[in-house]
């Protein structure tokens, strides 16, 4: 028998991934788009055209304020109607352009393709750069940052992410049926720049028809694709790098620390892209689901889209949601308007119906352990949530909170209904504060 | 009995043992110190900035800190101190706390359905807390929990409310809101601005109907330099506070007494 490969704790929910047979479709230009400056992590773009201006597919709109940032490019061509603030997927406002379509969507000059297996890394981490990749997995960060490893960590080992352990999405399944080429370039492009030697495809075993595409499509490249037992948070980073390398990111460490780099297979799409294309990421592969649709499935939306576009692109709701998440139903994040546009990490919209959804009563812990069990970073949930609720965060700090990945494995399994994600992201907030504060004093 | 003779015998050795260690090793305390211990009111609420009264009346022996610093101290030990220590004695304004918001369920509109940990800090980390003013008070009592003196009560309709006859100002709450609604205020100042937004007067009134909308009437009724304008929001200037007739002038009750607050209380 061959030894499945998989990682310590994580949990099995229902998987419900009702759009996994259904193909991506391309929605038609729509009339306005709301493009937020900030789809990454780090400083929001600074916008570079004004009100009024004509816009084409394509073009740059914001340019890249400072290392850890992206430039965020037009999705399509139309005039700048406004330079305002909209509603973000995280329930912040951040700085947004209005841009009204003039329907021709009329592409602006590309940038130059580039033969890769000539070109320098530098040349090659430029246009990454250049196109505003980010991490397309859910935390948006950007690509180019991770591209560019301290000197004195060689990365030998790139490990691509098609494990979409999320229950309910199937946007990157559908992406490595239907672009298992591109994703194999992107990664090649990806192991060129580091200089990486073994190039390694994780991909879940209930996703069989991917492994088939993807082994076929890997076939002379070199990257070997790898079967995994179905668990959740597979997908997370350090889960996925032990899974299949059996290497352990050091506490409070970076992948890079052990000489891996994980990168989700729509990133590797979207090199691809930008480097043999010259085209920028204004687009991403979305999975829009729930019961309350009409037809839930996978759309390839230009960044900018409104849920309420995207929902109604869905054929619209049969019955009313009570809950809209934006991203899947275990990590995502209940969002309370539509306004909200699809940007470059928003991986799913998921709705969940009156009867899906349970409102939970809080009780106390009763110390069954099964948190325990189910961390896949190997912590106390319970315990600690009980030490967070006397707000005992030095302690809690002490006690690895900063590990924690926020997969919500231990609130999924805690028979008390305890709210222990919110604990842990409480005190992670709190210990942050109290690192800045000292950092601070120790400037002074 | 072996039992109770054991227990006996082991207690008096231990007592003599502490006894002789306090006779010869103990330390005198700083008698200013013991006088000045008896004098602090004992309730460790950190308002003076010192860790508990016992820090605190170290501190004042020694120099590092005045008498006035205490909020709890009425004028009389105050005075005592100042002559035990031979200083001069301040004047001293008594200040209360203003949670400074008055968007509760009644008036301020709630965009999501919270449902997790009973903080408003926690509640911040989720999306903002789902209230549609992103500045008023989320109601779940992170500040109620940190007075010592159970002077903020959490009202049915989600607000936290300060009871001027029961805080001291110590300003433990300043602290603990998350959206830093509260202030504290002169006691002797009769009417307050109860709410925080720093947005456009439209957009305010979309989410509030009890928020300053910045039309200015209260800046018109106010004597001269008495109640200013930050761009929609009227802000009174405590060194010269208007009285308690400029409330009636307020439109959508964003500016009132605290007396009229507590009358609300039902």
């Amino acid at each position: 028998m061959i030894k499945q490969l998989h990682f310590y704790g994580g949990i099995h929910p229902v998987e419900d991934k009702v759009a996994q047979s259904v193909p991506i479709v391309e929605p038609p230009i729509l009339g306005t788009y709301i493009v937020p400056l900030q789809q990454h992590i780090g400083a929001p773009a600074k916008a570079v055209v004004a009100k009024g201006d004509q816009v084409k597919r394509g073009q740059l709109l914001g340019e890249a304020q400072g290392f850890v940032s992206a430039p965020v490019h037009a999705p399509t061509s139309g005039v700048i109607r406004e330079v305002t603030t909209c509603l973000g997927p995280s329930g912040a406002q951040v700085p947004a352009l209005l841009l009204a379509s003039d329907g021709e969507d009329a592409p602006a000059e590309p940038m130059p393709a580039i033969d890769w297996r000539q070109a320098s890394p530098g040349d090659l981490r430029q246009r990454i750069s250049a196109a505003g990749i980010v991490g397309k997995g859910g935390a948006a960060f950007p690509t180019v940052v991770k591209l560019s490893p301290p000197p004195n960590k060689k990365i030998d080992t790139l490990i691509l992410n098609g494990v979409e352990c999320e229950p309910c999405l199937t946007a990157d399944h559908r992406l490595m049926l239907e672009r298992a080429a591109d994703i194999v370039t992107g990664a090649q492009i990806t192991a060129h720049i580091l200089g990486a030697k073994t190039i390694l495809l994780g991909i879940e075993n209930n996703k069989p028809d991917a492994i088939e595409v993807m082994r076929q499509a890997a076939a002379d490249s070199g990257i070997k694709v790898c079967s995994l037992r179905v668990r959740y948070p597979q997908g997370a980073e350090k889960q996925l790098i032990y899974a299949v390398t059996g290497r352990k990111v050091p506490s409070g460490g970076l992948p890079a620390d052990i000489g891996c780099l994980v990168q989700n297979v729509g990133t590797a799409a979207a090199i691809a892209d930008a480097v043999c294309l010259g085209k920028p990421l204004y687009e991403r592969v979305t999975t829009v689901t729930g019961t309350p649709l009409v037809s839930p499935g996978n759309w390839r939306f230009r960044v900018g889209t409104t849920y309420a576009e995207a929902i109604k692109l869905a054929g619209g709701v049969k019955e009313d949601p009570i809950k809209i998440i934006s991203g899947g139903p275990m990590m995502g994040m209940a969002v309370y308007s539509l306004d909200i546009p699809v940007i470059k990490s928003t991986s799913g919209i998921l709705l969940l119906s009156q009867d899906e959804l349970t409102q939970f009563d809080v009780r106390p812990c009763i110390r069954c352990g099964r948190c325990n069990d189910s961390c896949p970073m190997a912590m106390m949930p319970g315990i600690l949530s009980v030490q967070i609720e006397n707000q005992r965060y030095e302690l809690a700090e002490k006690w690895h909170v900063m590990d924690c990945i926020e997969c919500g494995c231990c609130a999924y399994t805690c028979p008390a209904s305890r709210p222990l994600v919110q604990h842990m992201r409480r005190a992670k907030a709190e210990v942050q504060a109290a690192r800045r504060a000292a950092k601070a004093k120790a400037e002074k | 009995m072996i039992t109770v003779i054991l227990l006996t015998v082991t207690g008096l050795v231990s007592g003599l043992a502490i006894g002789i260690v306090v006779k010869f090793f103990g330390t005198t305390p700083n008698p200013l110190e013991e006088k000045l211990l008896e004098l602090v009111p004992g309730a460790n609420c950190g308002g003076c900035g010192f860790a508990g009264c016992e820090g605190y009346a170290k501190a004042m022996a020694d120099g590092s800190a005045k008498p006035g610093a205490c909020p709890l101290m009425n004028d009389a030990v105050v005075q005592e101190i100042c002559a035990l220590l031979g200083v001069e004695s301040e004047a001293r304004a008594p200040v209360v706390a203003v949670v400074c918001c008055s968007g509760d369920d009644d008036h301020a509109q709630r965009m999501a359905f919270y449902n997790g940990v009973n903080d408003c800090q926690n509640a911040m980390l989720v999306a903002g807390g789902g209230k549609g003013c992103v500045y008023g008070c989320l109601g779940l009592g992170s500040c109620a929990r940190a007075c010592p003196y159970g002077a903020i009560e959490i009202r049915p309709n989600h607000i936290a409310v300060v009871h001027p006859e029961l805080c001291v100002g110590c300003g433990k709450c300043v602290l603990a809101c998350p959206r830093r609604l509260i202030k504290l205020t002169p006691k002797s100042a009769p009417v307050h601005v109860f709410c925080s937004s720093p947005e456009k007067g439209a957009l305010k009134r979309k989410f509030c109907s009890a928020a300053c909308i910045g039309c200015r009437k209260c800046v018109k009724e106010a004597g001269e330099n008495q109640v200013s304008m930050n761009d929609s929001l009227a802000v009174i200037n405590y060194d010269n506070p208007p009285d308690a007739g400029v409330a009636a002038a307020c439109p959508t009750g964003a500016l009132r007494t605290t007396a009229i607050m507590e009358s609300t209380r039902g």
